[in-house]
């Protein structure tokens, strides 16, 4: 066992709402950021629908610079310094000025890929012979490490600035090596977190996989519906979200707020053995991930209250459910409460396990467990395994103890952190 | 085009690049861009695309290289001119 790890800031730009603020009350409310998207129609893509955080027009202003804002043509990038600034804001922490950064504070802000339309803006220019026409920020916006660079560069951090890349499980796993690493004392604060672009370019590939749902465009708040009967897919979604992770010696020298306690967690692989594929998950991994989780946290499976599932809206959720329930020896009624924040915010991809991770963590700050939007039919694969009661359709007043919280992505990785409330 | 002219043109191309603690004030005919301006040397680049857009001109590898001062600018500007 390590130092104690302990969360003193959150910062969201998430599709139901941008900003900390407008994020609670969206998710009190079951608010859907799913829209029509007229650009994914005109493309003529099968699902014609997304999440999108609505930037509005002079709110970039108070994050970048005119120059900064100059060519900048990357979404992910944006969300992320949004989500990510805030974060920092929230903990109570200032950009380091002086002469030296600050050695103490890092960056691990993780991505899919980074400024897809920049990208598309450089391969017309070259592919033109226009290559000398791309100025000098092309590089800084694509590379994947952008939003840790960027990030990095206006907090004046000293320590690792790295971005990870693990698909859908990006954000959770950026919490967990930031915890390690705050653990181990290597650091003393990390601004963890994950951002996604959003886009047909980055959509498309997924909609040519015919993995998200057709028959909504003309009802897009109804289209994501983790563990429902008539789940058809999961609804692309895009944003960031970020938490500072601290020491708890460091929390408590400045007397920050403390939202809650990162206790442990675990990341693994299913190998793409067996019946994990690079796009299908191994259960006897995601199972091992979990045990181990609970194992690294110090906690037994029955201290958890409350799951917020990985739950895309896929038929692979009922699978999930009987992996949660085989890793915790936990049914029917003794099962905790779980929900997903997907049917509001769609699966928001490298961004999902940040933006969700922040809107667990604010269930201790709320004293509730927000409400599932879109499975009032239970797929029957889910109740015959647990109790429908434990899938609340609206948010309820409840103080949770412990939140198990994972994310898994193409590639058959996994990644499970156990949050606890802050017991000093 | 006037001498007059084409400085001031230059000087609102570099303003997008002074960084923060820098004024526009500053700028003078014989001030290094990197050194004396503090121009993140990665933004000349950018300062040439916008030249190049705002004059009409093209400028070659070898006139970034020898472009160190705002003079030094407006001697290839008025090369490219009149050449």
């Amino acid at each position: 066992m390590g130092r104690r790890v302990v969360i003193t800031g959150l910062g969201v730009c998430a599709p139901n709402g941008v900003g900390l603020a407008d994020f609670t009350k969206a998710l009190h409310d079951g608010k859907s950021g799913i829209r029509f998207q007229s650009k994914l129609q005109a493309l003529e893509f099968s699902c014609q629908i997304a999440g999108e955080p609505l930037i509005k027009a002079n709110l970039l202003e108070r994050y970048l610079s005119p120059l900064q804002l100059r060519g900048l043509n990357a979404t992910g990038l944006v969300y992320g310094i949004i989500a990510g600034r805030d974060a920092w804001a929230d903990a109570g922490l200032e950009p380091t000025a002086g002469a030296s950064p600050n050695w103490d504070h890092g960056i691990i802000f993780g991505t899919g890929m980074s400024g897809a339309d920049k990208f598309r803006d450089a391969i017309y220019q070259v592919d033109n012979k226009e290559v000398r026409r791309l100025g000098s920020t092309t590089v800084v916006q694509t590379m994947t490490s952008g939003i840790s660079a960027y990030l990095g560069g206006m907090l004046g951090c000293g320590n690792q600035v790295t971005s990870n890349s693990s698909a859908c499980t990006t954000g959770t796993e950026s919490i967990l090596m930031a915890y390690d690493r705050i653990a181990s004392g290597k650091a003393e604060v990390i601004l963890s977190g994950s951002c996604s672009d959003s886009g047909p370019y980055i959509w498309g590939g997924f909609d040519a996989m015919r993995i998200l749902p057709r028959d909504y465009n003309e009802n897009p708040s109804a289209a994501s519906r983790p563990m429902s009967a008539s789940a058809q897919g999961f609804v692309p979604g895009s944003g960031a979200g970020a938490l500072v992770l601290e020491s708890l010696e460091s929390a408590q020298k400045r007397d920050a707020k403390i939202y809650a306690e990162v206790l442990g967690g675990e990341v693994n692989s299913g190998g793409q053995i067996g019946e994990g594929s690079m796009t299908a998950p191994n259960s006897e991994a995601v199972q091992r991930c979990i045990v181990r989780a609970v194992q690294n946290a110090g906690i037994e499976p029955k201290d958890i209250d409350t799951i917020n599932g990985h739950l895309t809206a896929t038929t692979k959720d009922a699978l999930e459910i009987s992996n949660w329930s085989e890793a915790l020896g936990l049914k029917g009624e003794s099962f905790p409460f779980i929900n997903s924040f997907k049917g509001m915010i769609g699966h928001c991809i490298s961004a999902a396990g940040s933006i969700e991770c922040v809107g667990s963590v604010l269930q201790f700050e709320e004293d509730v467990i927000f409400g599932n939007i879109n499975c009032e039919d239970l797929h029957p694969g889910i109740t015959d395994i647990i109790s429908g009661s434990k899938i609340p359709l609206k948010t309820m007043s409840y103080r949770p103890k412990v939140i198990a919280k994972a994310s898994f992505g193409f590639g058959d990785v996994n990644a499970c952190v156990i949050f606890s409330a802050y017991n000093p | 085009m006037q001498e007059v002219k084409k400085y001031q043109k230059l000087k609102n191309i570099i303003q997008v690049y002074l960084p923060e603690d820098v004024s526009v004030d500053e700028i003078r005919p014989s001030s290094n861009f990197v050194s004396e301006l503090n121009i993140n040397s990665a933004n000349l680049v950018d300062i040439i695309l916008d030249v190049e857009d705002a004059f009409d001109i093209r400028l070659e590898n070898e006139d970034m290289n020898q472009m160190q001062t705002v003079a030094d600018a407006l001697h290839i500007i008025n090369s490219k001119l009149n050449g």
